[in-house]
């Protein structure tokens, strides 16, 4: 990359002799991340091993497979009484195990791909996205919007100014769309998550889910001219496109906008996880599987949109909710149900509805919200049916 | 000088207005601080990400919140 061509050298700061510090302050720095990578490796890998070893062999929990182990001596002499508290124990034992292991699985993996996708978003600012989108036509811009919605960095904040931002500048109304509703349908966190539990085919399918709906709900607003729709001062803003000077970021600049994405999202979003977590360790001391199965089995055609609806007024962070996630699957909750949870708490939230309606009518929200709650919906009866 | 901060009043716009107050307290600089909340007026100064900061209508910061000392180089200079 940047910090072994020499030519860039001017580039990293004003002079000279500065710009070789710079780069010997760049390679250190990637240097150091290396470490701290093989590190997190390290430590990553053997977190089930810990979780399991601290529950079962310091605190002697029974395990799921033993017979008579010795904390089952000690609490339940008699045979009724085995019966009784020992499936308690193992139970309780259960949620430690998963305590142990979610926390710092969780954290360590968020660090990770906030840190990773920070670096990537380095390379895609808002206002390049729009320079790619504005002026053009077609299909394919839609799904060239989609895409970059997933890369483009923006917090939920900010999704107004950039939808007016990109409308004014002459970025057509699907591709805008088609870039705003992909972000929450395709969180990268959910999508690492998926990938390390469930394997590449479901992350895969969900990425393609996703943008598949992002794109649709482009292509039916721009078909449907809905620009009409849109407040009446949002077509009228007349934007200051004063453009900021193009920075030139270096790589070792890049490095520091992951760290300060890593460092500001878990300091916004460790409550949420926490909360996830714990809910998720009282689903596995503390739920039965034949409640939690009736009430959301695979059985059932309306748990789909169950889960969904339940999913929306729960506003939290996808790595809060997939430990949750995580608890119910060990309780035979079939996974396109989970998903749909998972995207209506994600995709579908009251705050972001209330934010929208300042720019457009109702009929725009209702069906934007109308098409997302459908994809979610088709998303979970698929998955039920393809994993079984 | 004039500086404008951008923001609909999430949590890291209202960061950055107390710490920009903060530094110009500490210079004792002579600065005018104002806060744009209206979102048409966010939008119609061009800025697409908040929060943002512009200094004598030249923006400078978008889309995150700078630190402290970062602030102080910008407002210095």
């Amino acid at each position: 990359m940047i910090i072994t061509n020499e030519d860039d050298a001017p580039a990293v700061a004003g002079t000279a002799p500065a710009a070789r510090g710079g780069i010997r302050r760049a390679i250190l720095l990637t240097l150091l991340i290396l470490i701290a990578l093989a590190l997190w490796v390290l430590i990553y890998s053997r977190l089930s091993w810990f979780a399991e070893w601290y529950t079962y062999d310091k605190l002697l929990y029974p395990r799921p497979t033993d017979g008579n182990p010795a904390m089952l001596k000690q609490c339940c002499p008699t045979d009724a009484m085995l019966a009784e508290q020992g499936t308690t124990y193992v139970r309780q034992g259960r949620g430690i195990v998963f305590l142990l292991f979610q926390l710092p699985h969780t954290f360590m993996l968020l660090s990770l791909v906030v840190f990773l996708m920070g670096i990537v978003r380095s390379f895609f600012t808002p206002e390049r996205t729009r320079g790619l989108l504005a002026g053009r036509r077609g299909s394919l811009i839609i799904a060239l919007g989609a895409a970059l919605g997933v890369l483009t960095p923006f917090c939920s904040c900010s999704a107004l100014p950039l939808f007016i931002g990109f409308i004014t500048a002459g970025v057509p109304l699907g591709a805008t769309f088609a870039f705003l509703a992909s972000a929450p349908l395709v969180n990268e966190f959910a999508l690492f998550m998926l990938f390390e539990q469930y394997g590449l085919t479901i992350a895969a399918i969900y990425l393609a889910i996703g943008l598949t709906i992002a794109v649709l709900t482009g292509w039916l607003i721009s078909r449907l001219r809905m620009e009409r729709f849109l407040e009446d001062w949002v077509r009228q803003a007349a934007v200051d496109q004063q453009e900021a000077p193009a920075e030139r970021i270096t790589w070792e600049g890049r490095i520091y906008a992951g760290l300060h994405a890593a460092r500001e999202i878990i300091g916004r979003v460790w409550i949420y996880i926490l909360i996830g977590i714990i809910i998720g360790a009282f689903i596995h001391c503390y739920v039965t599987q034949q409640q939690i199965v009736a009430l959301l089995g695979a059985k059932n055609w309306w748990s789909v949109p169950l889960a969904t609806v339940v999913g929306v007024p729960i506003y939290s962070n996808p790595a809060g909710i997939l430990p949750v996630m995580e608890a119910l699957r060990g309780k035979g909750i079939p996974q396109g149900t989970l998903l749909a949870f998972m995207m209506g708490v994600i995709a579908l939230s009251l705050p972001e509805f209330l934010i929208l309606r300042r720019v457009m009518k109702p009929r725009l929200i209702l069906l934007f919200f109308g098409i997302v709650a459908a994809g979610i919906l088709i998303v979970g009866y698929a998955f039920n049916l393809i994993v079984k | 000088m004039k500086v404008a901060i951008y923001g609909t009043g999430c949590a890291k716009c209202h960061k950055l207005e107390e710490l920009v107050r903060q530094v110009v307290e500490e210079t004792g600089m002579n600065a005018e601080i104002v806060k744009v909340s209206d979102i048409k007026d966010i939008v119609t100064a061009g800025v697409m990400v908040t929060p943002a900061m512009s200094i004598d209508g030249k923006m400078v910061v978008k889309g995150h919140l700078p630190s402290l000392d970062e602030i102080r180089t910008l407002l210095a200079g």
